[in-house]
């Protein structure tokens, strides 16, 4: 299988409550709460773009774009 | 069409808690849509009352919030009347199966082609922690705070016996799973239903010391398994996912159809 690259990762700010699933769950720890508790992508270069972040976001705030190959 | 564009966007955020499950199941839900590439207007949403029930406000599909507990009631009619929809009916477990209990058994009786979403956090959220008939049997809640000594509802045992032909389970956790076995549900003829585990932080996580939406989550992972699986043989305390029942029985509006046709011809010999 071709291996997925990442084109755009997208978190809504106003949309996000802090509740932390996406960076408990990110396989590559790809995200961080930043000070006002909202979700912030801080090592986007590790990202595997395997969307987990973006299904699992009860907020529906992460939007993960796929570079199509 | 893209995820968002199913999606009443005016309305973000959500009304729900921080970490509550049911915006997973609504995200899980929208992409199930999305890669059925069904247009926004051959679905019906139609909920009853509660925090889940919320969910048909958040979707740009022809939508409709009912009484309580009687969503599939209403959603019966809509069904009959046009019957090339695909009706989708969201429900939390008190609004299913305690105050809606005798026509979700009814409505599966009749195998009529709609798609039951029993949102299952174990406990009243809106009203504020009381324990609903999935609660289970040693559970805290607001309404049993030295425990709860009734027995809950198997919501899979309980679909087959009243005679869905389509019932499945999954948590909020797998979130492959929730998109997979909704678009399932929808394409199966007949009453479909498809119980998500999702996590109430605000009070069933609160009252039984279960930590916040991730520990919640993390339980989901480390206490279900696949059904048939090498684990479920060892253990079978966790609870099982997947497929439970699929099978074809006549559907309810073709049913009717057939009805219509013999009583017209009935009428002209």
């Amino acid at each position: 299988m071709a291996k997925r690259k990442l084109k755009e990762h997208h978190i809504q700010r106003e949309w996000c409550k802090g509740c932390g699933i996406c960076v408990a769950f990110c396989p590559k720890q790809v995200l961080e709460m930043d000070a006002c508790d909202k979700a912030v992508a801080v090592r986007l270069e590790d990202c595997i773009a395997c969307e987990m972040c973006a299904l699992r976001c009860p907020d529906l705030a992460i939007r993960v774009d796929v570079e199509k190959a | 069409m893209a995820v968002k564009d199913y999606l009443r966007e005016r309305f973000f955020p959500h009304m729900w808690c921080p970490g509550c499950g049911h915006g997973t199941v609504l995200n899980g839900l929208v992409h199930a849509i999305e890669k059925l590439g069904m247009s926004k207007n051959e679905i019906v949403m139609v909920s009853g009352i509660g925090c889940s029930s919320r969910i048909s406000g958040y979707v740009d599909f022809h939508t409709m919030h009912t009484l309580h507990g009687r969503a599939l009631a209403f959603a019966t009619g809509i069904k009959l009347s046009k019957p090339e929809l695909n009706v989708i009916v969201p429900m939390g477990d008190g609004d299913a199966l305690a105050i809606g209990g005798n026509h979700f058994i009814h409505a599966a009786r009749r195998n009529i082609a709609m798609t039951a979403l029993v949102m299952n956090n174990r406990i009243y959220g809106m009203t504020g922690g009381q324990y609903s008939p999935l609660s289970g049997y040693g559970t805290i809640a607001t309404t049993a705070p030295y425990t709860n000594i009734d027995q809950g509802f198997d919501v899979a045992a309980l679909s087959m016996a009243a005679g869905a032909t389509f019932v499945a389970r999954t948590t909020v956790y797998h979130v492959h799973e929730v998109a997979d076995l909704i678009q399932q549900a929808i394409l199966h003829d007949g009453f479909s239903v498809v119980e998500v585990l999702s996590q109430c932080p605000t009070y069933f996580g609160r009252h039984n010391r279960l930590g916040g939406p991730v520990e919640m989550l993390q339980w989901f992972k480390d206490n279900t398994t696949r059904i048939g699986s090498k684990a479920a043989a060892e253990n079978p305390e966790l609870i099982q996912r997947g497929i439970f029942m699929q099978a074809d029985k006549p559907e309810y509006c073709t049913e009717y159809d057939k009805i219509v046709e013999q009583a017209m011809a009935a009428a002209k010999a």
